[in-house]
């Protein structure tokens, strides 16, 4: 209430508080803290937070209040990085227990997922670019250039080695550290490429195909001319393995620890390197494996054959989990990415191809090229190389469709292009040739942030040590080599094919043999002969309650699969038309009609 | 021309001096975490693995007694003290803490055939087959003086077991008819009977205190309600029932140990089926104790071994047995939740784990955060067929191996009986009884 309806209301003696004055005039006083009454420069306000009264109506009730993430939202597509899929319809559960229980794993689940992705504010690398000034664009850029305008630690990584025992293949190791070269003419040569330190160089004497590092990188296999030898990083011999016999490819699956190898005769035979057995041994029946990379979100082989076919190999199946006919003529290359999701395949019809491998559908997108890719590579942001002779384009987010006319960025490499990698965690690309050895700069290929309990590029020795330890405690068994690589946490349900195979397989059942061994009976209560014939009777009463069983589950089969003639939408396959030539028909037939 | 690539400093990665951790920056991203299912799954399996490796529960034994055990009794307050009482009415007091026995004394002629501690842990009572009901300090005397009960009361008739009430110093015993007693008293508050038969075994509720069950050997278990002056209800079972606990938690519930060989669970309100059946004891069980949890409970058997039950199974999760440990006669579980006791008839009290694989000691934060990680792989992966045969197999003594065969060779034996009579009777005129229903007879009020 104002002070003026006081005084309207009653009309009583004035006192002195109730005199009108100036507001102008009154100084008004405020409390302060202390620090701020004597502090006398200027003040920067910083806004705080003052608790207002509530309001009544907001009054908290009681009882349980639902707690308000005061936490900014998360956006969707970081939210979808992180989702494992769809929630489990709990429709289908038939208790109220368990259907409980699996709505509130789904909270967790929708929990832990809000949680993984809040990291994202925690990674503090960020993704390399270029950006074209205006008029120009990045195809145009020289890899000089390109050094030019960098820091001195990433323009150091811009290197050649010209090398004479070419051709050669090349693999970086897992952490992107350490980087193997095999010349054909036998050269071999191991080497810490950031700081160019070398582990060990040598000639082996012998033609080399392939060259892989194990689970680290103190040791490497190398496949020669018979066999595949394993050396460690000062070179020395570890083993010759005579079971994998001119071998031409080789890939290392790092969680299975299985070094697999495809050969001249088209065997492919995988390697479990922790124990020295092998896993898997068969021949493919493709002819000699020239093109082969494993799929790293699974751990399935990829072979490219003479056909234009794709088949896809798991070590414990001797037949092929997928086919995929790609092109009409025969592979050139082909590649899968970092995650799983792409296919990319060159053929010697002068096109690319992008499938989707999960699906196996496609193609998604497809290239044609002026000379045939002789390599395809993705790298871990999804660049996209491909290289026909000695000359390397690279395309930005061609996966996606997105700016498919022009490349990225392209380079002369010089000579014939015979391996290429792009190097993990690094925006490096890695090619090797006739005559030696490039490390190209592709800002934007790599991933930024490692995470150093999966590959460490600073790792330490003893770190490298304890990894080793605990990744080899979780060797994956080689059965689990999949097409879908969480099919162990899955319902295990039988498929349409596997229902109609059952159920064929009862119309082919044999009754079991029956193993009877009759009591021994007191002295001249029975004979041989007896037992025998009793046991005879056992089993001919055994035989015919199981061929009974057998014929009422026949039956039952056959009553599910019966069409109903009688209905209205019945439509018969032939018109049944009586005739007169009728009764020249064999009798089976005649009763059909 | 605008470039930026990937230039890690060293300093941000690498750790300065080797004081300091290792720099470990993590990426949760799946896309860097391929075959996420394979890989947990082997973590499992690796769990369900070690904790069978690790799976060693004797924690010791507790000798000293120099004729069976017949009794413990728990201390309200304290942990680290057990009392146990013997066949030659001897009652010792222990301290776990350093496996050794504080106080010896003869308290009784003849059995100790209970102990129990009042409300605060100040005094205990022991009651033996010589008709007496002593009170004694929980605290020992001091040396040279002897050890004297602070109260003996002479009981008219036998008294076979006896319980504390939770909250009032009220205790009742139980021998012919069930007592309710008041601890300044020397004469019952109550006498309560239904029946002509002996009871030998009386159990107080936790929660609600005032009801009290018993054991009678013309096998029922009774009810009654302290404050009432006669018994709430009557349930008849086919084989005596040896002991009984209620559940602490949901204190609605109890489960019997039963000569049959098994446990049954049974809510208080519906005592005509029981809520389980625990089975895998091959021989009479002898005694039963609940987790301070509700969870689960111990039960102890004349089979020689140990069993330990989830409340909701029917089949035990963990067996116990030594080489030398005879007829178990008594079980308890630690307040703790953490250790069991068993005594047996060849004189020794064993401490076990609850958990079999858990480890003793003090558990850093990271390792406890890696064993709740095994907890949530085991739970996660437990339906897969390699994890579950690892995670139940037990080896069990030769002769507990040779009764289970023959038990189950009975009872398939039973089962093709009464098939083969259902096949050649009238349909409908034999019909199926649940398990369940075999096991009461009947109920009375």
């Amino acid at each position: 209430m104002g002070e003026d309806e006081v005084g309207t209301k009653k009309k009583g003696n004035k006192r002195y508080f109730q005199e009108v004055v100036d507001e102008s005039e009154v100084k008004k006083i405020k409390h302060r803290p202390k620090i701020k009454q004597e502090f006398k420069g200027e003040i920067i306000k910083v806004e705080q937070n003052v608790q207002k009264p509530l309001k009544p109506h907001l009054k908290r009730k009681k009882g349980y209040q639902k707690y308000e993430d005061k936490r900014p939202n998360i956006p969707k597509h970081i939210l979808d990085k992180y989702n494992r899929g769809e929630n489990v319809e709990v429709d289908g559960i038939k208790t109220k227990y368990f259907k409980e229980k699996q709505q509130r794993k789904e909270v967790y689940l929708e929990y832990a997922t809000e949680q993984a992705a809040r990291t994202e504010l925690l990674l503090t690398e960020q993704q390399g670019f270029i950006e074209a000034d205006e008029g120009e664009v990045t195809a145009e850029y020289r890899q000089e250039e390109i050094a030019a305008n960098v820091d001195i630690q990433s323009a150091s990584k811009l290197f050649k080695l010209n090398l004479e025992f070419g051709p050669y293949s090349m693999r970086y190791s897992r952490n992107g550290r350490h980087l193997l070269l095999g010349g054909r003419k036998g050269h071999v040569s191991s080497f810490d490429w950031v700081t160019k330190k070398m582990h060990c160089e040598m000639n082996v004497m012998e033609e080399v195909a392939d060259v892989s590092y194990l689970h680290v990188h103190t040791m490497f296999a190398c496949a020669q001319k018979d066999h595949v030898y394993i050396y460690d990083n000062q070179g020395t011999e570890l083993h010759c393995i005579k079971r994998m016999y001119r071998v031409n490819r080789m890939e290392f699956l790092p969680y299975h620890f299985l070094l697999a190898t495809g050969n001249k005769d088209g065997y492919l035979s995988w390697l479990d390197v922790s124990i020295g057995e092998l896993v898997g041994n068969y021949g493919t029946k493709l002819g000699e494996i020239r093109i082969m990379r494993q799929n790293p979100s699974n751990g399935v082989l990829c072979l490219g054959g003479g056909k234009g076919v794709v088949s896809m190999w798991s070590p414990k199946v001797r037949e092929p989990l997928a086919k995929l006919l790609c092109h009409p003529t025969p592979l050139s290359a082909l590649t899968v990415d970092h995650k799983g999701q792409h296919l990319i395949t060159a053929g010697l019809d002068r096109k690319v191809k992008v499938w989707d491998i999960r699906s196996l559908n496609g193609p998604l997108a497809k290239y044609k090229l002026r000379l045939p890719a002789s390599q395809v590579e993705v790298s871990q942001k999804g660049v996209l190389a491909i290289c026909q002779g000695n000359y390397c384009e690279l395309y930005h987010n061609l996966i996606m469709g997105e700016n498919a006319s022009r490349p990225y960025l392209r380079q002369h490499c010089g000579s014939f292009v015979h391996g290429m990698r792009f190097c993990p965690y690094e925006d490096i690309l890695g090619v090797s040739t006739a005559n030696g050895f490039q490390s190209l700069l592709v800002p934007g290929s790599g991933e930024p942030n490692y995470d150093a309990l999966e590959d460490n590029p600073m790792q330490t020795k003893s770190q490298r040590r304890e990894h080793e330890v605990h990744s080899l405690l979780e060797k994956i068994p080689a059965e689990l080599i999949t097409l879908d690589p969480n099919e162990i946490a899955t319902v295990d349900e039988p498929t349409l094919q596997e229902k109609i195979d059952a159920k064929r397989a009862i119309f082919f059942l044999k009754p079991p043999e029956v193993q009877m061994n009759s009591r021994r009976k007191m002295k001249g209560k029975g004979g041989s002969a007896n037992a025998a014939r009793n046991k005879q009777i056992v089993k001919d009463q055994k035989r015919k309650e199981f061929i009974a069983d057998v014929r009422e589950a026949k039956k039952k089969i056959i009553e599910a699969h019966k069409v109903d003639e009688s209905g209205e939408d019945f439509i018969p396959l032939e018109e049944t038309k009586q005739s007169v030539l009728d009764r020249f028909k064999p009798k089976n037939l005649k009763r059909k009609a | 021309m605008k470039v930026k690539m990937i230039s890690r400093n060293p300093d941000e990665y690498v750790r300065e001096t080797k004081h300091e951790h290792h720099k470990l920056p993590r990426n949760y991203d799946p896309a860097l975490h391929p075959m996420e299912s394979a890989r947990e799954y082997v973590r499992a399996l690796n769990a369900t693995k070690l904790e069978r490796v690790f799976a060693k529960p004797f924690v010791g034994n507790l000798s000293g007694h120099r004729d069976g055990v017949s009794c413990f009794g728990k201390h309200p307050k304290r942990l680290s003290t057990l009392t146990s009482g013997a066949y030659d009415g001897e009652v010792r007091v222990w301290d776990l803490a350093n496996r050794e026995s504080i106080r010896s004394f003869v308290a009784h002629e003849g059995f100790v055939r209970g102990i129990c501690y009042n409300v605060s842990g100040e005094r205990f009572f022991t009651v033996g087959d010589d008709k007496n009901i002593k009170v004694w300090n929980s605290n020992a005397p001091d040396v040279g003086e002897d050890e004297e009960p602070i109260n003996t009361i002479l009981s008219r008739t036998m008294i076979t077991g006896i319980s504390h009430h939770r909250k009032e110093s009220k205790f009742a015993t139980c021998g012919e008819y069930c007592s309710i007693w008041d601890e300044s008293r020397n004469d019952p508050l109550k006498n309560l009977k239904w029946g002509v038969d002996t009871l030998h075994d009386v159990a107080f509720n936790p929660v609600e205190t005032s009801v009290l069950a018993c054991c009678g050997s013309d096998r029922s278990i009774i009810l009654y309600d302290q404050r009432e002056a006669n018994p709430l209800r009557k349930m008849v079972m086919t084989m005596k029932s040896n002991k009984l606990a209620w559940n602490p938690m949901e204190a609605f519930n109890f489960t019997v140990a039963n000569e049959d060989c098994n446990l049954y669970t049974f809510d208080t309100r519906q005592l005509r089926n029981p809520l389980k059946i625990h089975f895998d004891h091959v021989s009479a069980v002898t005694d039963v104790d609940y987790s301070p949890t509700g969870k689960e409970f111990v039960s102890g058997s004349y089979d020689k071994t140990v069993r330990i039950y989830n409340v909701h199974q029917s089949h035990s999760r963990d067996i116990y047995h030594t080489k030398r440990m005879q007829h178990i006669v008594c079980v308890a579980w630690s307040l703790d939740n953490r250790y069991l006791f068993t005594g047996s008839d060849e004189m020794n009290i064993r401490m076990w784990k609850a958990k079999a694989s858990e480890k003793l000691g003090v558990i850093r934060p990271r390792e406890r955060v890696a064993f709740n990680y095994q907890e949530a792989l085991k739970e996660k992966y437990a339906a897969h067929p390699q994890i579950k045969r690892i995670a139940r197999h037990r080896q069990v003594p030769r002769h507990v191996l040779n009764s289970q065969k023959k038990m189950r060779a009975v009872k398939d034996k039973e089962l093709r009986k009464e098939a083969n009579v259902r096949n050649h009777s009238k349909p409908g005129s034999v019909p199926f009884v649940g398990e369940k229903k075999k096991a009461v007879l009947k109920e009375e009020v």
